[in-house]
C-alpha cells in the first residue's frame, strides 16, 4: 500500500465538501433531526422511568451509537457512488491505485465522518437534553470502533454489491444497514428476539456492543464478554468483506463492469 | 531494433457468446505513435481497456517494459496514461484540484511546477480554477489530455483525443504530442475516426475489423494493399464489410 494514493482519493473526497453543501448537510442534517425526533420520543418515555428506569440514557446513547455505525457505513459507501456518480471509476483503477489502497480511503472518510456526526449529536444532546454520551465512561471508545469496523464491514459489503449490479443497487447504500437494525438491537435487549432470530443477532457486531452499553449503562451486564464477541466476530467479518470485495473486483474486470458502471 | 514498450500477444476477449478481440498480436516500439483504426465495434475500445487492466482479457498475454500487465500492474501503470473525449472526471472539483489528486495519487514531485507547466501547454489557464461541471466539451478533452500528460507517461492510450476540439486547439494537441514523441521518447497508441489526422500522426496504423486485426503497416501501405486511394477509402470498404 502506498500512502501518497491513500491521501489522493481522500483529499479528492474533502475537496468535495469545500463547496457543496448538500454533503455538508448530509452530514449534519439527518442526524440533527434523528436526534431532535428522538429526543422528545425519549422525553415523552422519561415520564415513564418509574417502570423502565435510564430511559433517557439508553434511548439518546443507543441512538447516537446507531449513526455513528450508519454513518460509518455510508463513508464507505457513498465514498465509492461519488466515483460512480463522476464516472470516474477509470481513472481510478487505470491508474497505479490498487483496490485495497481505495478501500483504506473510504475508511479513512468514514472516520472523518463519524468525527463529524458524533460530535454534532454529542454536543446537541448535551445542549437540548442535558444528555452527555460520556455518561458510558472509558467504555464508550471500544463501543465506538466495534462500530466504526461493523459499519465497514455492512459498507463493503454494500459497495461490492453496487459495484456488481451498477447504479441500480445505489439504494442499498442507504437502506442495507437498516436490515441490520432489527438484529443489532439498538433500542431493545437482545432477549425481546424471537428464538429462532437470537443467534443471528449474536453473530452481529453491533448487538454486542448495545448489549455491552446497556450493561455498563445498568451495571449489570458483562460489558468484557460482550467486547471480545463483538472484536472478534468484526475481525472475522471485516477480513471476509474485504476478501469478497476483492472476488468481486477480479469478477468485475473480467466481466467488463468497471468500465460500464455509472453508465 | 530496441525492444517494444508494449507487447500483445494472442489478445482475446469474450463477453459470453460474443468476442470483441479475437487473437490479436502487435507491438508498439518505443517513440512510436501506433494508430488504431476500426469501426464502431471493431474492439479498439476493449483493447484500450485491456491494455489499462479494466478488463482481464480472457486469454493472450500484454507486457510492456517488459513485464507482464497482469503480474506487474502497478508498475506499469506507474508509466502509462490514457485520455478520452468520452471518460469523465470530477465534476464538483476545480480543474486544478484535479490535476492535484492526479498527481497526488501517481506520487509526482514538484507538483505545482508540473500543474502550471501542463496548464500553460494546454491553454487552460482561463478555467484552471473553474469546477468541472461548468466546462465545455473541448475544455474537458483538454483537462483530460492534462491528466493523462501531467504524470509525465512512457506510454499514452488516447481514444479520439480530438473529437471534440476546435481546429485550432487540436492542432496544438497533435502539435503537442509529436514535440513530446521527439523530446521524450513517449509512445503513443491512438485512435481516431478523422482519417487525415491519422496519417498526419500515425507512424504506423492497425486496422481491426469484428475484433480481429485485418491490417498493420504504415498508412501508404495499408492503402496500397487494399487498392484504395487514401485512408478514408479503406475504411470505408472494411466498415460496409462488416
Amino acid at each position: 500500500m502506498k500512502l501518497h494514493r491513500i491521501t489522493a482519493i481522500v483529499f479528492r473526497h474533502l475537496y468535495l465538501y469545500r463547496r457543496s453543501l448538500p454533503r455538508i448537510m448530509e452530514i449534519f442534517y439527518w442526524p440533527f433531526l434523528d436526534l431532535v425526533i428522538w429526543g422528545f420520543i425519549t422525553l415523552y418515555l422519561a415520564r415513564y422511568q418509574t417502570q423502565v428506569p435510564g430511559f433517557v440514557t439508553f434511548f439518546l446513547g443507543a441512538l447516537i451509537l446507531w449513526d455513528v455505525l450508519f454513518r460509518s457505513q455510508q463513508g464507505i459507501t457513498i465514498s465509492f457512488l461519488e466515483e460512480l456518480w463522476s464516472r470516474n471509476l477509470m481513472n481510478l483503477f487505470a491508474s497505479p491505485l490498487k483496490p485495497s489502497e481505495f478501500l483504506a480511503a473510504t475508511m479513512i472518510m468514514s472516520i472523518f465522518k463519524v468525527v463529524c456526526v458524533s460530535l454534532v449529536m454529542g454536543v446537541c444532546a448535551w445542549l437540548f437534553y442535558d444528555y452527555s454520551i460520556l455518561i458510558i465512561g472509558l467504555w464508550l471508545l471500544p463501543f465506538v470502533l466495534n462500530l466504526v469496523v461493523t459499519g465497514w464491514v455492512i459498507g463493503v459489503f454494500t459497495t461490492s454489491l453496487i459495484m456488481r449490479f451498477g447504479q441500480e443497487a445505489e439504494v442499498l447504500a442507504w437502506s442495507m444497514v437498516f436490515l441490520f437494525q432489527p438484529i443489532s438491537c439498538v433500542f431493545y435487549p437482545m432477549d425481546v428476539l424471537p428464538v429462532w432470530l437470537k443467534p443471528v443477532a449474536w453473530a452481529n457486531p453491533a448487538a454486542h456492543v448495545f448489549e455491552g452499553m446497556r450493561g455498563v449503562l445498568s451495571q449489570s451486564g458483562q460489558p468484557v464478554e460482550h467486547l471480545g464477541w463483538a472484536v472478534g466476530l468484526n475481525i472475522l467479518l471485516l477480513t471476509a468483506m474485504i476478501a469478497w470485495f476483492h472476488r468481486t473486483f477480479a469478477y468485475c474486470r473480467n466481466q467488463g463492469l468497471l468500465v460500464r458502471v455509472g453508465e | 531494433m530496441a525492444s517494444p514498450v508494449l507487447e500483445v500477444r494472442n489478445l482475446t476477449k469474450t463477453f459470453g457468446d460474443f468476442t470483441a478481440v479475437n487473437g490479436i498480436s502487435f507491438a508498439l516500439q518505443p517513440g512510436e505513435i501506433l494508430g488504431v483504426l476500426g469501426p464502431n465495434g471493431a474492439g479498439k475500445t476493449t483493447t484500450m481497456h485491456m491494455l489499462l487492466g479494466l478488463i482481464t482479457p480472457t486469454s493472450g498475454t500484454i507486457s510492456m517494459f517488459g513485464m507482464d500487465l497482469e503480474t506487474h500492474r502497478e508498475a506499469i501503470l506507474q508509466q502509462v496514461n490514457f485520455s478520452s473525449t468520452y471518460m469523465s472526471m470530477p465534476q464538483s472539483l476545480t480543474v486544478e484540484e484535479n490535476l492535484w489528486v492526479v498527481a497526488r495519487l501517481y506520487g509526482l514531485p514538484d507538483v505545482q511546477r508540473k500543474i502550471d507547466d501542463i496548464v500553460k501547454k494546454l491553454e487552460m489557464g482561463e478555467f484552471r480554477q473553474k469546477v468541472t461541471r461548468k466546462l465545455s466539451s473541448g475544455q474537458m478533452t483538454r483537462l483530460t489530455l492534462a491528466k493523462a500528460f501531467l504524470t509525465e507517461p512512457k506510454i499514452l492510450f488516447l481514444d479520439e483525443p480530438t473529437a471534440s476540439l476546435d481546429p485550432d486547439i487540436a492542432h496544438k494537441i497533435r502539435a503537442l504530442l509529436k514535440d513530446e514523441q521527439r523530446a521524450s521518447g513517449l509512445s503513443v497508441l491512438y485512435t481516431s475516426h478523422n482519417m487525415r489526422e491519422m496519417e498526419e500522426m500515425s507512424d504506423r496504423i492497425i486496422f481491426l475489423q469484428k475484433g480481429n486485426l485485418v491490417a498493420e503497416g504504415t498508412a501508404a501501405q495499408i492503402v496500397s494493399r487494399f487498392g484504395q486511394t487514401d485512408l478514408e477509402d479503406v475504411f470505408l470498404k472494411l466498415a460496409r464489410e462488416s
